[in-house]
């Protein structure tokens, strides 16, 4: 069977570290997957493997889309959002001194085509663009509650806001496969659990595959259908929720061998 | 629909106005020779530091070497004129001058910004102006190191006025639109603009040669009008003058460089029976400016016609 995200054997070296070592995993349409594992386990670095931040040092990374393969390895970061590859960051990068608003309509840049002198010169269907994506803008901030807040500049909202922000900006890109690098981080227990309903709901009215790394388990066990652990660049454990939660290995990898 | 038109008008009646309020201040005498003169010199720096703004301040790339692009609009004016010595010759060179700007702009832009960032591309922007005024300098057509003097002068305030309203009106609709929104995505955050699948490359590219076009512009209004100029003319002194005004009046904000371009203009001609002083004024009020507010004059505030009625609209309510 052909999966929509298919990555053999990915290494990644950096100098005498190897961050990923001999990684393979698949992604499915409309799956929400996790990948967990200690601090350092290489899961930001296989993440921009993914978003073609980082190149492999060797492996391979497909993407099937529309029965086409697109050979990701030799695609760069634009590419490969151009595909339908978009994420967020684990140390927010947000565009910090636009408005919420412009921050959502940025990432909508490639969707949307407005010619340059149409917007010089003001010509009706500048406005019209202009209308669409607004109101497609507005749309998405609605849904992860960001209405009122539109018109304030990214740097002033509240920590938790701004990775919602972020989300939301990721998903202006209509992406197929959105890649969340902790997006819970820094958030209270009922921060995260409105998130975990926000995460399901978006991926399914969107119909999107979603990879998520988090290190918040409540958020893990809810959400995920699989799991994928990583532990020192190498893939330990994958499987269902339940099955990982009684995996000795993770559990190990997680809190040191027992000395009884 | 209806409120956007509304807008536009207005712009185009303060537009409107404001030629006819030159026009009948000259006409009073109010303003003279002496006077209009400096309204043309700081419209031409408006021209350059506004071109120059969308470069450093919106693409957040660094630039130095503007006065090159100048020189290129200056110099196509020059000649063209000379040979075609009438208003539409002088149309025809500042769009050559424009063109030619524009294509080193790509040419340089492309080979600089894929590789280049902050102070290695100010010295490698300040290296292909400095390339060149050394063509310039060593061509028999351009007259060499000596110039060329005796260049028909074409154009007057009305020219310099109405292509400052175009180039602040292309320019503000431009960081007004999708276009503008990448291109500060692309200052803001490099990494998170390419996840989002903004060419950061193309971007910069597109913003380094409007602000070329628009410095060849300021070049032709410049040969015109002053009638003589020399390679001496478009040193970095004079690409460093430009940045002066852009950083004075806040990096970001064509506002501010409205109001810096007229300040220091109004100082300038104040100041020019100080002679070699001058320039030390001009330090100092930079230093200070720099010291007590360090985003420039207006900082990234612009002023819009929208906000404005905002404002009153509320206090009236209120």
């Amino acid at each position: 069977m052909e999966h929509l995200l298919q990555v053999e054997h990915a290494v990644r070296k950096f100098g005498g570290v190897t961050a990923v070592n001999d990684v393979s995993l698949h992604l499915d349409e409309h799956e929400l997957v996790a990948l967990i594992g200690p601090n350092g386990a290489g899961k930001t670095t296989l993440f921009n493997l993914l978003t073609g931040m980082v190149p492999v040092t060797s492996g391979k990374i497909d993407l099937r889309v529309d029965k086409q393969t697109y050979d990701l390895t030799s695609k760069n970061a634009v590419q490969i959002a151009d595909l339908g590859l978009s994420r967020t960051f684990q140390n927010i990068r947000l565009f910090k001194n636009l408005t919420v608003m412009d921050n959502v309509l940025t990432a909508m840049t490639n969707k949307y085509k407005e010619g340059f002198l149409t917007t010089v010169f003001r010509l009706p269907s500048y406005y019209r663009t202009e209308k669409e994506m607004r109101a497609a803008a507005e749309k998405l901030l609605d849904i992860f509650d960001l209405t009122d807040s539109q018109a304030l500049l990214a740097e002033n909202l509240p920590y938790g806001t701004q990775r919602r922000l972020e989300i939301v900006r990721a998903l202006a890109t209509q992406p197929k496969i959105l890649f969340l690098d902790e997006p819970a981080a820094g958030m209270n227990p009922e921060e995260t659990a409105d998130l975990t309903n926000l995460i399901k709901r978006v991926q399914k009215e969107f119909g999107i595959t979603v990879l998520l790394i988090e290190h918040d388990m409540s958020l893990v066990m809810n959400l995920a259908e699989r799991i994928y652990v990583l532990d020192q660049g190498e893939l330990l454990a994958t499987g269902t929720p339940e099955e990982i939660r009684t995996n000795n290995k993770v559990v190990e990898a997680y809190l040191g061998e027992g000395e009884v | 629909m209806k409120a956007n038109l509304k807008y536009i008008l207005s712009w185009l009646v303060i537009m409107i106005a404001g030629f006819y309020l030159i026009n009948a201040l000259i006409m009073v005498g109010v303003i003279d020779d002496f006077i209009e003169n400096m309204l043309v010199t700081i419209g031409i720096n408006i021209i350059l530091a506004t071109g120059l703004n969308l470069i450093i301040g919106f693409s957040g790339q660094f630039s130095l070497g503007h006065a090159g692009f100048m020189a290129i609009g200056a110099y196509a004016t020059a000649i063209i004129t000379q040979h075609v010595s009438t208003e539409l010759g002088f149309i025809v060179s500042l769009l050559v001058g424009m063109a030619l700007a524009a294509l080193i702009a790509l040419v340089v832009g492309t080979a600089t910004f894929t590789r280049l960032k902050g102070d290695y591309l100010a010295i490698a922007t300040l290296g292909a102006a400095e390339i060149i005024r050394n063509i310039i300098n060593n061509l028999k057509i351009t007259g060499g190191s000596a110039g060329m003097f005796n260049i028909p002068q074409l154009c007057s305030w009305p020219t310099v006025y109405i292509l400052v309203c175009l180039t602040t009106l292309v320019l503000m609709n431009f960081i007004r639109s999708k276009n503008g929104r990448a291109i500060k995505a692309v200052r803001e955050d490099e990494i998170a603009a390419e996840a989002m699948g903004i060419n950061t490359t193309k971007w910069k590219v597109a913003a380094f040669v409007i602000g070329a076009t628009t410095a060849a512009i300021a070049g032709s209004l410049h040969a015109s009008y002053i009638q003589t100029i020399s390679p001496s003319n478009f040193g970095i002194m004079e690409s460093i003058s430009i940045l002066v005004i852009v950083v004075l009046g806040g990096v970001g904000s064509m506002t501010g460089t409205f109001l810096a371009a007229v300040v220091l203009g109004v100082l300038d001609t104040v100041l020019q029976n100080f002679g070699a002083l001058r320039m030390v004024i001009y330090a100092i009020a930079l230093i200070l400016i720099m010291i007590f507010k360090p985003s420039g004059l207006l900082g990234n505030w612009e002023f819009s016609l929208k906000n404005l009625g905002k404002h009153f609209g509320k206090k009236e309510r209120g």
